[in-house]
Protein backbone atom coordinates (compact mmCIF):
# COMPACT_ATOMS: atom_id res chain seq x y z
CA UNK A 1 0.00 0.00 0.00
CA UNK A 2 2.92 2.43 1.13
CA UNK A 3 4.41 1.42 -2.54
CA UNK A 4 1.38 2.31 -4.19
CA UNK A 5 1.28 5.99 -2.34
CA UNK A 6 4.63 6.57 -3.51
CA UNK A 7 4.36 5.61 -6.72
CA UNK A 8 1.23 8.05 -7.07
CA UNK A 9 3.24 10.74 -5.38
CA UNK A 10 5.84 10.40 -7.07
CA UNK A 11 3.60 10.83 -10.65
CA UNK A 12 2.06 14.00 -9.21
CA UNK A 13 5.19 15.61 -8.33
CA UNK A 14 6.03 15.04 -11.98
CA UNK A 15 3.22 15.93 -14.05
CA UNK A 16 3.61 19.30 -12.03
CA UNK A 17 7.22 20.04 -13.13
CA UNK A 18 6.06 19.08 -16.73
CA UNK A 19 2.72 21.86 -15.82
CA UNK A 20 5.42 24.73 -15.46
CA UNK A 21 6.28 25.32 -18.86
CA UNK A 22 2.88 26.28 -19.56
CA UNK A 23 2.16 27.77 -16.13
CA UNK A 24 5.74 30.18 -16.85
CA UNK A 25 4.24 30.84 -20.79
CA UNK A 26 0.82 31.32 -19.28
CA UNK A 27 3.13 34.40 -16.61
CA UNK A 28 4.94 35.91 -19.27
CA UNK A 29 2.11 36.54 -21.90
CA UNK A 30 0.13 37.69 -19.25
CA UNK A 31 2.55 39.97 -17.16
CA UNK A 32 3.97 41.38 -20.75
CA UNK A 33 0.11 42.13 -21.87
CA UNK A 34 -1.02 43.53 -18.77
CA UNK A 35 1.99 45.90 -19.53
CA UNK A 36 1.59 46.61 -22.44
CA UNK A 37 -1.98 46.85 -22.72
CA UNK A 38 -2.48 50.44 -21.26
CA UNK A 39 -0.11 51.77 -24.12
CA UNK A 40 -1.91 49.57 -26.85
CA UNK A 41 -5.28 51.39 -25.75
CA UNK A 42 -4.41 55.00 -25.47
CA UNK A 43 -2.03 55.15 -28.59
CA UNK A 44 -4.83 52.56 -30.17
CA UNK A 45 -3.87 48.98 -31.86
CA UNK A 46 -3.51 49.91 -35.77
CA UNK A 47 -2.29 53.00 -34.74
CA UNK A 48 0.55 51.32 -32.74
CA UNK A 49 1.21 48.84 -35.44
CA UNK A 50 1.15 50.63 -38.56
CA UNK A 51 1.79 54.65 -37.09
CA UNK A 52 5.44 55.64 -39.07
CA UNK A 53 6.55 57.67 -36.38
CA UNK A 54 8.58 57.04 -32.89
CA UNK A 55 8.62 59.76 -30.41
CA UNK A 56 8.87 59.33 -26.98
CA UNK A 57 9.18 62.97 -26.24
CA UNK A 58 6.11 63.66 -28.36
CA UNK A 59 3.78 60.43 -26.80
CA UNK A 60 3.94 59.72 -30.28
CA UNK A 61 3.96 55.55 -30.76
CA UNK A 62 4.09 53.32 -33.66
CA UNK A 63 6.50 50.55 -34.49
CA UNK A 64 6.02 49.85 -38.05
CA UNK A 65 9.41 51.59 -38.48
CA UNK A 66 10.66 48.72 -36.29
CA UNK A 67 8.55 46.05 -37.54
CA UNK A 68 10.27 47.09 -41.03
CA UNK A 69 13.55 46.88 -39.77
CA UNK A 70 12.88 43.77 -37.79
CA UNK A 71 11.54 41.97 -40.85
CA UNK A 72 14.03 43.29 -43.21
CA UNK A 73 17.14 42.50 -41.50
CA UNK A 74 15.89 38.81 -41.04
CA UNK A 75 14.87 38.98 -44.66
CA UNK A 76 18.32 39.68 -45.71
CA UNK A 77 20.02 37.24 -43.22
CA UNK A 78 18.03 34.64 -44.75
CA UNK A 79 19.34 35.04 -48.11
CA UNK A 80 22.36 34.40 -47.32
CA UNK A 81 21.74 31.96 -44.73
CA UNK A 82 19.74 29.60 -46.43
CA UNK A 83 21.82 28.32 -49.39
CA UNK A 84 25.12 28.23 -47.59
CA UNK A 85 23.30 26.50 -44.64
CA UNK A 86 21.47 23.56 -47.05
CA UNK A 87 24.96 23.10 -49.40
CA UNK A 88 26.41 23.19 -45.68
CA UNK A 89 24.16 20.26 -44.73
CA UNK A 90 24.28 18.44 -47.50
CA UNK A 91 28.23 18.27 -47.54
CA UNK A 92 27.84 17.67 -43.74
CA UNK A 93 25.42 14.83 -44.39
CA UNK A 94 26.44 13.70 -48.25
CA UNK A 95 29.39 14.32 -49.19
CA UNK A 96 32.44 14.67 -46.03
CA UNK A 97 34.44 12.64 -45.09
CA UNK A 98 34.55 11.19 -40.95
CA UNK A 99 37.44 13.50 -40.59
CA UNK A 100 36.01 16.42 -41.91
CA UNK A 101 32.65 15.75 -40.01
CA UNK A 102 34.64 15.39 -37.03
CA UNK A 103 35.96 18.96 -37.59
CA UNK A 104 33.14 20.40 -38.78
CA UNK A 105 30.51 19.23 -36.17
CA UNK A 106 31.86 20.92 -33.46
CA UNK A 107 32.78 24.17 -35.85
CA UNK A 108 29.30 24.37 -35.69
CA UNK A 109 28.11 23.94 -32.47
CA UNK A 110 30.92 26.31 -31.41
CA UNK A 111 29.20 28.98 -33.58
CA UNK A 112 25.97 28.44 -31.86
CA UNK A 113 27.66 29.10 -28.42
CA UNK A 114 29.46 32.27 -29.23
CA UNK A 115 27.69 34.76 -27.10
CA UNK A 116 25.57 37.11 -28.88
CA UNK A 117 27.71 40.55 -26.94
CA UNK A 118 30.27 38.96 -28.77
CA UNK A 119 29.37 38.44 -32.15
CA UNK A 120 28.05 42.21 -31.65
CA UNK A 121 31.67 42.74 -30.36
CA UNK A 122 32.80 41.80 -33.24
CA UNK A 123 30.73 43.28 -35.99
CA UNK A 124 30.95 46.59 -33.84
CA UNK A 125 35.23 46.28 -34.29
CA UNK A 126 35.69 44.94 -37.38
CA UNK A 127 32.55 44.67 -39.64
CA UNK A 128 31.13 48.07 -39.43
CA UNK A 129 34.48 49.75 -40.11
CA UNK A 130 35.15 48.04 -43.02
CA UNK A 131 31.34 48.57 -44.33
CA UNK A 132 31.76 52.04 -44.04
CA UNK A 133 35.36 51.68 -46.06
CA UNK A 134 33.93 49.96 -48.86
CA UNK A 135 30.30 51.03 -48.92
CA UNK A 136 30.30 55.03 -47.42
CA UNK A 137 28.13 55.86 -44.77
CA UNK A 138 28.39 55.26 -41.05
CA UNK A 139 29.02 51.30 -41.76
CA UNK A 140 26.44 50.65 -39.07
CA UNK A 141 23.20 49.63 -41.14
CA UNK A 142 20.35 47.01 -42.28
CA UNK A 143 23.60 44.94 -44.47
CA UNK A 144 25.75 45.14 -41.98
CA UNK A 145 23.25 43.49 -39.19
CA UNK A 146 22.22 40.89 -41.47
CA UNK A 147 26.21 39.95 -42.00
CA UNK A 148 26.30 39.20 -38.13
CA UNK A 149 22.93 37.44 -37.89
CA UNK A 150 23.53 35.32 -40.99
CA UNK A 151 26.48 33.58 -38.95
CA UNK A 152 24.22 33.47 -35.75
CA UNK A 153 21.25 31.66 -37.75
CA UNK A 154 23.64 29.61 -39.95
CA UNK A 155 24.10 27.04 -37.39
CA UNK A 156 20.38 26.26 -36.47
CA UNK A 157 18.99 26.12 -40.43
CA UNK A 158 22.28 23.83 -41.15
CA UNK A 159 21.97 20.69 -37.85
CA UNK A 160 17.72 21.41 -38.49
CA UNK A 161 18.32 20.31 -42.06
CA UNK A 162 21.29 17.88 -41.52
CA UNK A 163 18.78 15.99 -39.65
CA UNK A 164 16.44 16.22 -42.19
CA UNK A 165 18.88 14.97 -45.14
CA UNK A 166 20.18 11.93 -42.55
CA UNK A 167 16.25 10.93 -42.27
CA UNK A 168 15.80 10.35 -45.54
CA UNK A 169 15.67 6.19 -45.45
CA UNK A 170 18.61 4.48 -47.75
CA UNK A 171 16.43 2.96 -49.75
CA UNK A 172 15.61 6.05 -51.81
CA UNK A 173 19.01 7.04 -52.44
CA UNK A 174 20.23 3.07 -53.36
CA UNK A 175 17.10 3.21 -56.11
CA UNK A 176 18.47 6.62 -57.22
CA UNK A 177 22.02 5.48 -57.30
CA UNK A 178 20.92 1.65 -58.92
CA UNK A 179 18.78 3.67 -61.84
CA UNK A 180 22.20 5.16 -62.59
CA UNK A 181 21.89 8.64 -61.14
CA UNK A 182 25.01 10.75 -59.99
CA UNK A 183 25.04 11.03 -56.54
CA UNK A 184 24.10 14.90 -57.33
CA UNK A 185 21.66 14.20 -59.35
CA UNK A 186 20.15 11.62 -56.81
CA UNK A 187 20.62 14.55 -53.76
CA UNK A 188 19.39 17.19 -55.96
CA UNK A 189 16.34 15.36 -57.22
CA UNK A 190 15.45 12.38 -54.69
CA UNK A 191 17.05 13.42 -51.00
CA UNK A 192 16.22 16.97 -51.24
CA UNK A 193 13.16 17.17 -51.75
CA UNK A 194 12.16 14.11 -49.24
CA UNK A 195 14.32 16.24 -46.31
CA UNK A 196 12.55 19.56 -47.97
CA UNK A 197 10.29 20.12 -45.03
CA UNK A 198 12.20 19.27 -42.13
CA UNK A 199 14.57 22.18 -44.40
CA UNK A 200 12.01 24.47 -44.18
CA UNK A 201 11.41 23.84 -40.10
CA UNK A 202 15.00 24.49 -40.12
CA UNK A 203 14.49 27.69 -41.94
CA UNK A 204 11.14 28.99 -39.82
CA UNK A 205 13.71 28.32 -36.88
CA UNK A 206 16.28 30.59 -38.17
CA UNK A 207 13.51 33.40 -38.42
CA UNK A 208 12.80 33.32 -35.48
CA UNK A 209 16.53 33.25 -34.52
CA UNK A 210 16.69 36.54 -36.32
CA UNK A 211 14.00 38.41 -35.63
CA UNK A 212 14.62 37.68 -31.66
CA UNK A 213 18.00 38.54 -31.45
CA UNK A 214 18.46 41.56 -29.21
CA UNK A 215 22.52 42.20 -28.55
CA UNK A 216 24.31 41.84 -31.67
CA UNK A 217 21.49 43.77 -33.89
CA UNK A 218 21.99 46.58 -30.97
CA UNK A 219 25.48 47.00 -31.68
CA UNK A 220 25.77 47.23 -35.45
CA UNK A 221 22.63 48.15 -36.81
CA UNK A 222 22.34 52.05 -35.91
CA UNK A 223 19.52 52.12 -34.84
CA UNK A 224 17.69 55.16 -36.11
CA UNK A 225 13.72 54.40 -35.62
CA UNK A 226 13.14 55.41 -39.11
CA UNK A 227 12.53 53.11 -42.09
CA UNK A 228 15.73 52.71 -43.90
CA UNK A 229 15.69 53.94 -47.72
CA UNK A 230 18.05 51.82 -48.84
CA UNK A 231 20.21 48.18 -46.94
CA UNK A 232 23.00 50.50 -46.68
CA UNK A 233 21.27 52.91 -44.26
CA UNK A 234 20.68 52.27 -40.43
CA UNK A 235 17.46 50.34 -39.37
CA UNK A 236 15.67 49.62 -35.66
CA UNK A 237 14.71 46.32 -35.20
CA UNK A 238 11.41 45.53 -32.70
CA UNK A 239 14.22 43.72 -29.79
CA UNK A 240 16.60 46.79 -30.06
CA UNK A 241 13.69 49.62 -29.59
CA UNK A 242 13.19 48.04 -26.14
CA UNK A 243 16.62 46.90 -25.18
CA UNK A 244 17.43 50.75 -25.91
CA UNK A 245 14.73 52.30 -23.98
CA UNK A 246 13.89 50.51 -21.04
CA UNK A 247 17.18 51.86 -19.00
CA UNK A 248 15.24 55.55 -18.92
CA UNK A 249 11.63 54.77 -20.09
CA UNK A 250 8.39 56.37 -17.13
CA UNK A 251 4.71 56.48 -17.56
CA UNK A 252 3.00 55.71 -21.35
CA UNK A 253 6.81 54.82 -23.01
CA UNK A 254 6.99 52.05 -20.48
CA UNK A 255 4.21 50.76 -21.31
CA UNK A 256 5.26 51.02 -24.95
CA UNK A 257 7.89 49.24 -24.90
CA UNK A 258 6.01 45.98 -23.61
CA UNK A 259 3.51 46.74 -26.38
CA UNK A 260 6.40 46.03 -28.52
CA UNK A 261 7.12 42.84 -26.48
CA UNK A 262 3.48 42.04 -27.77
CA UNK A 263 4.09 42.60 -31.07
CA UNK A 264 7.34 40.60 -30.91
CA UNK A 265 5.64 37.60 -29.48
CA UNK A 266 2.87 37.72 -32.11
CA UNK A 267 5.33 36.94 -34.86
CA UNK A 268 7.25 34.41 -32.61
CA UNK A 269 3.58 32.78 -32.65
CA UNK A 270 2.82 32.67 -35.79
CA UNK A 271 6.27 31.17 -36.77
CA UNK A 272 5.52 28.08 -34.31
CA UNK A 273 2.03 27.71 -35.38
CA UNK A 274 3.45 27.44 -38.96
CA UNK A 275 6.24 25.12 -37.94
CA UNK A 276 4.01 22.57 -35.93
CA UNK A 277 1.49 22.57 -38.45
CA UNK A 278 4.34 21.65 -41.21
CA UNK A 279 5.69 18.69 -38.59
CA UNK A 280 2.04 18.01 -38.07
CA UNK A 281 2.11 17.25 -41.90
CA UNK A 282 5.18 15.53 -42.40
CA UNK A 283 4.87 13.47 -39.71
CA UNK A 284 1.22 12.15 -42.26
CA UNK A 285 3.33 11.99 -45.15
CA UNK A 286 6.91 10.70 -44.70
CA UNK A 287 6.13 9.53 -41.06
CA UNK A 288 9.13 11.12 -40.04
CA UNK A 289 10.13 11.64 -36.16
CA UNK A 290 9.20 14.44 -34.15
CA UNK A 291 11.56 17.21 -33.95
CA UNK B 1 10.57 16.02 -62.82
CA UNK B 2 10.04 17.64 -66.61
CA UNK B 3 13.33 17.33 -68.29
CA UNK B 4 15.40 20.03 -68.99
CA UNK B 5 17.78 20.89 -72.02
CA UNK B 6 20.69 19.76 -70.51
CA UNK B 7 23.43 22.67 -70.52
CA UNK B 8 25.89 20.79 -68.07
CA UNK B 9 26.34 16.93 -68.47
CA UNK B 10 25.67 14.89 -65.38
CA UNK B 11 29.01 13.91 -64.84
CA UNK B 12 30.40 17.46 -64.46
CA UNK B 13 27.42 18.97 -62.57
CA UNK B 14 28.44 16.55 -60.17
CA UNK B 15 31.91 17.65 -60.05
CA UNK B 16 30.64 21.47 -59.99
CA UNK B 17 28.98 20.52 -56.79
CA UNK B 18 31.77 19.13 -55.30
CA UNK B 19 33.79 21.72 -55.38
CA UNK B 20 30.96 24.09 -54.24
CA UNK B 21 30.04 21.81 -51.31
CA UNK B 22 33.22 21.76 -49.99
CA UNK B 23 34.04 25.30 -50.10
CA UNK B 24 30.69 25.65 -48.00
CA UNK B 25 31.94 23.19 -45.74
CA UNK B 26 35.62 24.86 -45.42
CA UNK B 27 34.22 28.18 -45.25
CA UNK B 28 32.23 27.87 -42.06
CA UNK B 29 34.92 26.59 -40.61
CA UNK B 30 36.99 30.00 -42.00
CA UNK B 31 34.28 32.19 -40.09
CA UNK B 32 34.84 30.26 -36.64
CA UNK B 33 38.43 31.18 -37.22
CA UNK B 34 38.12 34.57 -38.01
CA UNK B 35 36.01 35.68 -35.24
CA UNK B 36 37.40 33.32 -32.44
CA UNK B 37 41.21 33.93 -33.97
CA UNK B 38 40.46 37.63 -33.90
CA UNK B 39 38.93 38.18 -30.71
CA UNK B 40 41.37 35.84 -28.99
CA UNK B 41 44.48 37.45 -30.83
CA UNK B 42 43.73 40.71 -29.18
CA UNK B 43 42.26 39.40 -26.07
CA UNK B 44 44.80 36.90 -24.04
CA UNK B 45 47.33 39.61 -23.97
CA UNK B 46 45.33 41.20 -21.35
CA UNK B 47 45.01 38.62 -19.18
CA UNK B 48 47.05 39.00 -15.92
CA UNK B 49 46.31 38.08 -12.65
CA UNK B 50 45.27 41.53 -11.92
CA UNK B 51 42.70 41.65 -15.23
CA UNK B 52 41.18 38.09 -13.80
CA UNK B 53 41.57 38.74 -10.25
CA UNK B 54 41.37 42.47 -9.53
CA UNK B 55 38.69 44.90 -8.77
CA UNK B 56 37.69 47.30 -11.96
CA UNK B 57 38.90 50.76 -11.90
CA UNK B 58 36.30 53.95 -11.94
CA UNK B 59 33.86 52.05 -14.64
CA UNK B 60 36.22 49.83 -16.10
CA UNK B 61 38.67 51.82 -17.93
CA UNK B 62 41.31 49.71 -16.33
CA UNK B 63 41.71 47.00 -13.52
CA UNK B 64 40.29 43.85 -13.43
CA UNK B 65 36.79 41.75 -14.06
CA UNK B 66 37.17 39.42 -10.77
CA UNK B 67 33.50 40.95 -9.92
CA UNK B 68 31.87 40.46 -13.38
CA UNK B 69 33.53 36.75 -12.88
CA UNK B 70 31.81 35.90 -9.73
CA UNK B 71 28.23 37.96 -10.73
CA UNK B 72 28.24 35.20 -13.82
CA UNK B 73 29.42 32.18 -11.69
CA UNK B 74 26.09 33.41 -8.93
CA UNK B 75 23.43 34.33 -12.00
CA UNK B 76 24.08 30.98 -13.14
CA UNK B 77 24.19 28.73 -9.81
CA UNK B 78 20.87 30.16 -9.39
CA UNK B 79 19.61 29.50 -12.75
CA UNK B 80 20.59 26.13 -12.98
CA UNK B 81 19.77 25.00 -9.15
CA UNK B 82 15.81 26.54 -10.38
CA UNK B 83 15.98 24.78 -13.63
CA UNK B 84 17.66 21.80 -13.36
CA UNK B 85 14.87 19.97 -11.42
CA UNK B 86 12.41 21.53 -13.21
CA UNK B 87 13.75 20.40 -16.37
CA UNK B 88 14.93 16.61 -15.65
CA UNK B 89 11.72 15.84 -13.59
CA UNK B 90 9.32 17.24 -16.55
CA UNK B 91 11.73 15.43 -19.13
CA UNK B 92 11.03 12.48 -17.01
CA UNK B 93 7.34 12.93 -16.78
CA UNK B 94 7.34 13.35 -20.55
CA UNK B 95 9.42 10.31 -21.70
CA UNK B 96 8.24 7.77 -18.95
CA UNK B 97 4.35 8.40 -18.23
CA UNK B 98 2.58 10.89 -20.40
CA UNK B 99 0.80 9.33 -23.53
CA UNK B 100 -0.86 11.49 -26.30
CA UNK B 101 -2.89 13.44 -24.40
CA UNK B 102 -3.71 17.16 -25.52
CA UNK B 103 -2.39 17.79 -21.57
CA UNK B 104 1.49 16.30 -23.17
CA UNK B 105 0.79 18.84 -26.54
CA UNK B 106 -0.17 21.48 -24.63
CA UNK B 107 2.87 21.21 -22.36
CA UNK B 108 5.21 20.42 -25.43
CA UNK B 109 3.91 23.60 -27.38
CA UNK B 110 4.47 25.40 -24.14
CA UNK B 111 7.98 23.90 -24.22
CA UNK B 112 8.92 25.23 -27.73
CA UNK B 113 7.51 28.59 -27.04
CA UNK B 114 9.67 29.04 -24.10
CA UNK B 115 12.82 28.18 -26.30
CA UNK B 116 11.85 30.53 -29.13
CA UNK B 117 10.52 33.54 -27.13
CA UNK B 118 13.09 36.36 -27.58
CA UNK B 119 15.25 36.77 -24.87
CA UNK B 120 14.77 40.52 -24.77
CA UNK B 121 10.77 39.30 -23.79
CA UNK B 122 11.89 37.25 -20.83
CA UNK B 123 13.82 40.41 -19.79
CA UNK B 124 11.08 42.43 -20.35
CA UNK B 125 9.06 39.89 -17.79
CA UNK B 126 12.17 39.30 -15.49
CA UNK B 127 11.50 43.02 -14.84
CA UNK B 128 7.97 43.65 -14.20
CA UNK B 129 7.18 39.93 -12.42
CA UNK B 130 10.20 39.68 -10.54
CA UNK B 131 12.01 43.38 -10.25
CA UNK B 132 8.50 45.29 -9.50
CA UNK B 133 6.00 42.57 -8.42
CA UNK B 134 7.35 40.42 -6.31
CA UNK B 135 10.03 42.94 -5.10
CA UNK B 136 13.10 41.65 -5.69
CA UNK B 137 14.81 44.56 -7.43
CA UNK B 138 17.92 44.53 -9.35
CA UNK B 139 19.40 41.50 -7.96
CA UNK B 140 21.84 38.01 -8.60
CA UNK B 141 18.02 36.78 -7.57
CA UNK B 142 15.82 38.36 -10.44
CA UNK B 143 18.81 37.75 -12.80
CA UNK B 144 18.81 34.03 -12.51
CA UNK B 145 15.47 33.40 -11.99
CA UNK B 146 15.12 34.62 -15.26
CA UNK B 147 17.80 33.06 -16.69
CA UNK B 148 16.60 29.90 -15.22
CA UNK B 149 13.26 30.10 -17.78
CA UNK B 150 15.27 30.53 -20.52
CA UNK B 151 17.18 27.35 -19.67
CA UNK B 152 14.40 25.10 -19.03
CA UNK B 153 13.53 24.31 -22.58
CA UNK B 154 17.42 23.13 -23.53
CA UNK B 155 17.47 20.90 -20.53
CA UNK B 156 14.05 19.30 -20.86
CA UNK B 157 14.52 18.69 -24.52
CA UNK B 158 17.73 16.99 -24.21
CA UNK B 159 16.90 14.69 -21.22
CA UNK B 160 13.81 13.66 -22.38
CA UNK B 161 16.26 12.50 -25.74
CA UNK B 162 18.11 10.92 -23.39
CA UNK B 163 16.11 9.23 -21.57
CA UNK B 164 13.96 8.01 -24.48
CA UNK B 165 17.06 6.75 -26.00
CA UNK B 166 17.63 4.25 -23.14
CA UNK B 167 16.92 0.67 -24.23
CA UNK B 168 13.75 -0.64 -23.87
CA UNK B 169 15.15 -4.13 -22.36
CA UNK B 170 16.86 -2.49 -19.53
CA UNK B 171 13.03 -1.09 -18.37
CA UNK B 172 12.06 -4.51 -18.76
CA UNK B 173 14.89 -6.58 -16.98
CA UNK B 174 13.86 -4.36 -14.18
CA UNK B 175 10.41 -4.50 -14.03
CA UNK B 176 10.71 -8.50 -14.33
CA UNK B 177 12.69 -8.88 -10.93
CA UNK B 178 9.50 -6.95 -9.31
CA UNK B 179 10.95 -3.24 -9.48
CA UNK B 180 8.10 -0.76 -9.15
CA UNK B 181 7.90 1.73 -12.23
CA UNK B 182 9.22 4.53 -10.27
CA UNK B 183 12.24 2.29 -8.74
CA UNK B 184 12.88 1.18 -12.15
CA UNK B 185 13.14 4.57 -13.42
CA UNK B 186 15.06 5.53 -10.30
CA UNK B 187 17.56 2.88 -10.34
CA UNK B 188 17.90 1.90 -13.85
CA UNK B 189 16.52 4.60 -16.20
CA UNK B 190 18.04 7.74 -14.95
CA UNK B 191 21.86 6.06 -14.69
CA UNK B 192 21.70 5.00 -18.03
CA UNK B 193 20.62 8.07 -19.08
CA UNK B 194 22.99 10.69 -16.93
CA UNK B 195 25.58 11.30 -19.49
CA UNK B 196 23.05 12.72 -21.76
CA UNK B 197 21.08 14.79 -18.92
CA UNK B 198 24.61 16.00 -18.06
CA UNK B 199 24.87 17.13 -21.33
CA UNK B 200 21.28 19.00 -21.11
CA UNK B 201 22.43 20.72 -18.03
CA UNK B 202 25.49 21.95 -19.54
CA UNK B 203 24.02 23.35 -22.53
CA UNK B 204 20.89 25.25 -20.07
CA UNK B 205 24.34 26.59 -18.38
CA UNK B 206 26.20 28.24 -21.63
CA UNK B 207 22.86 29.55 -22.80
CA UNK B 208 22.61 31.13 -18.90
CA UNK B 209 26.07 32.25 -19.40
CA UNK B 210 26.04 33.85 -22.76
CA UNK B 211 22.72 35.68 -22.38
CA UNK B 212 22.87 39.58 -21.87
CA UNK B 213 19.17 41.01 -23.43
CA UNK B 214 17.43 38.95 -20.03
CA UNK B 215 19.51 40.19 -17.87
CA UNK B 216 20.13 43.80 -19.07
CA UNK B 217 16.79 45.05 -16.64
CA UNK B 218 16.75 42.68 -13.89
CA UNK B 219 20.56 42.09 -12.44
CA UNK B 220 21.49 46.40 -12.32
CA UNK B 221 24.55 46.97 -13.49
CA UNK B 222 26.86 47.13 -10.35
CA UNK B 223 30.54 47.28 -10.00
CA UNK B 224 31.34 45.51 -6.99
CA UNK B 225 31.21 42.25 -5.90
CA UNK B 226 27.50 41.23 -4.82
CA UNK B 227 27.42 39.99 -1.28
CA UNK B 228 23.91 38.22 -1.46
CA UNK B 229 21.69 37.28 -3.83
CA UNK B 230 19.77 41.02 -3.10
CA UNK B 231 22.42 43.16 -4.71
CA UNK B 232 22.87 43.90 -7.88
CA UNK B 233 25.47 42.61 -10.03
CA UNK B 234 27.34 42.53 -13.51
CA UNK B 235 28.27 39.46 -15.45
CA UNK B 236 30.60 39.14 -18.04
CA UNK B 237 28.34 39.82 -21.06
CA UNK B 238 26.42 42.27 -19.87
CA UNK B 239 30.30 44.36 -18.69
CA UNK B 240 31.41 43.50 -21.78
CA UNK B 241 28.06 45.10 -23.76
CA UNK B 242 28.90 48.51 -21.34
CA UNK B 243 32.60 48.76 -22.00
CA UNK B 244 32.13 47.89 -25.95
CA UNK B 245 28.94 50.41 -26.34
CA UNK B 246 29.53 53.84 -24.59
CA UNK B 247 33.05 53.40 -25.39
CA UNK B 248 34.72 52.68 -21.63
CA UNK B 249 37.44 50.82 -22.83
CA UNK B 250 38.83 48.56 -26.02
CA UNK B 251 41.27 46.47 -24.51
CA UNK B 252 39.45 45.65 -21.08
CA UNK B 253 36.50 44.60 -23.51
CA UNK B 254 38.66 42.67 -26.09
CA UNK B 255 39.96 40.75 -22.65
CA UNK B 256 36.32 40.31 -21.31
CA UNK B 257 35.31 38.70 -24.68
CA UNK B 258 38.20 36.16 -24.82
CA UNK B 259 37.02 35.08 -21.32
CA UNK B 260 33.68 34.80 -22.54
CA UNK B 261 35.07 32.88 -25.94
CA UNK B 262 36.91 30.71 -23.44
CA UNK B 263 34.56 29.67 -21.65
CA UNK B 264 32.28 28.38 -24.24
CA UNK B 265 35.27 26.76 -26.12
CA UNK B 266 35.65 24.46 -22.91
CA UNK B 267 31.74 24.08 -22.90
CA UNK B 268 31.91 22.75 -26.26
CA UNK B 269 34.95 20.65 -26.03
CA UNK B 270 33.35 18.53 -22.59
CA UNK B 271 30.02 18.08 -23.98
CA UNK B 272 31.18 16.72 -27.58
CA UNK B 273 33.28 14.34 -24.92
CA UNK B 274 30.30 13.61 -22.72
CA UNK B 275 28.11 12.83 -25.97
CA UNK B 276 31.23 10.74 -27.68
CA UNK B 277 31.55 8.69 -24.25
CA UNK B 278 27.64 8.11 -23.81
CA UNK B 279 27.48 7.31 -27.52
CA UNK B 280 30.40 4.41 -27.17
CA UNK B 281 28.45 3.27 -23.59
CA UNK B 282 25.18 2.81 -25.51
CA UNK B 283 26.84 0.80 -28.68
CA UNK B 284 28.94 -0.87 -26.91
CA UNK B 285 25.74 -3.23 -25.31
Amino acid sequence: MARNWEEFLVEKVLLLAAISSIIIILLIIGFVIQQGLPAMEQVGPLNFIFGMDWSPSYNIYGVFPMIVGSLGMMTLALIFAVPLSIFGAIFLAEVAPKTMRRILKPTIETLAGIPSVVYGFFGLIVLVPFMRIHFGGSGFSMLTASIILTVMVLPTILSISEDALRSIPLEYKEASLALGATHWQTIKNVIFPAALPGIVTGIILGMGRAIGETMAVIMVAGNTPIIPGSILEPARALTSNIALEMGYALGLHYNALFATGIVLLMMIIVLLVITNYINYKRKVTVGGGYL
Amino acid sequence: MISMPRIISPHHAQKIMNVVLWGVGFLAIVILIIIIGYILYNGLPQFSLEFIFGNPVGSGESGGIWPMIVSTFYVTFIALIVATPLGVLAAIWLAEYAGESNLVKAIRFAAETLASIPSIVFGLFGLTFFVVFLQMGFSVLSGGLTLALMAIPTILRTAEVSIEAVPQSYKEGSLALGASKWQTIYRVVIPAAIPGITTGIILGMARAIEETAAILYTVGAALAIPMSIWDPARPLPLHLYILATEGVSLPNAYGTAAVLVLIILIITISTNYLVEKYTKKMMGR
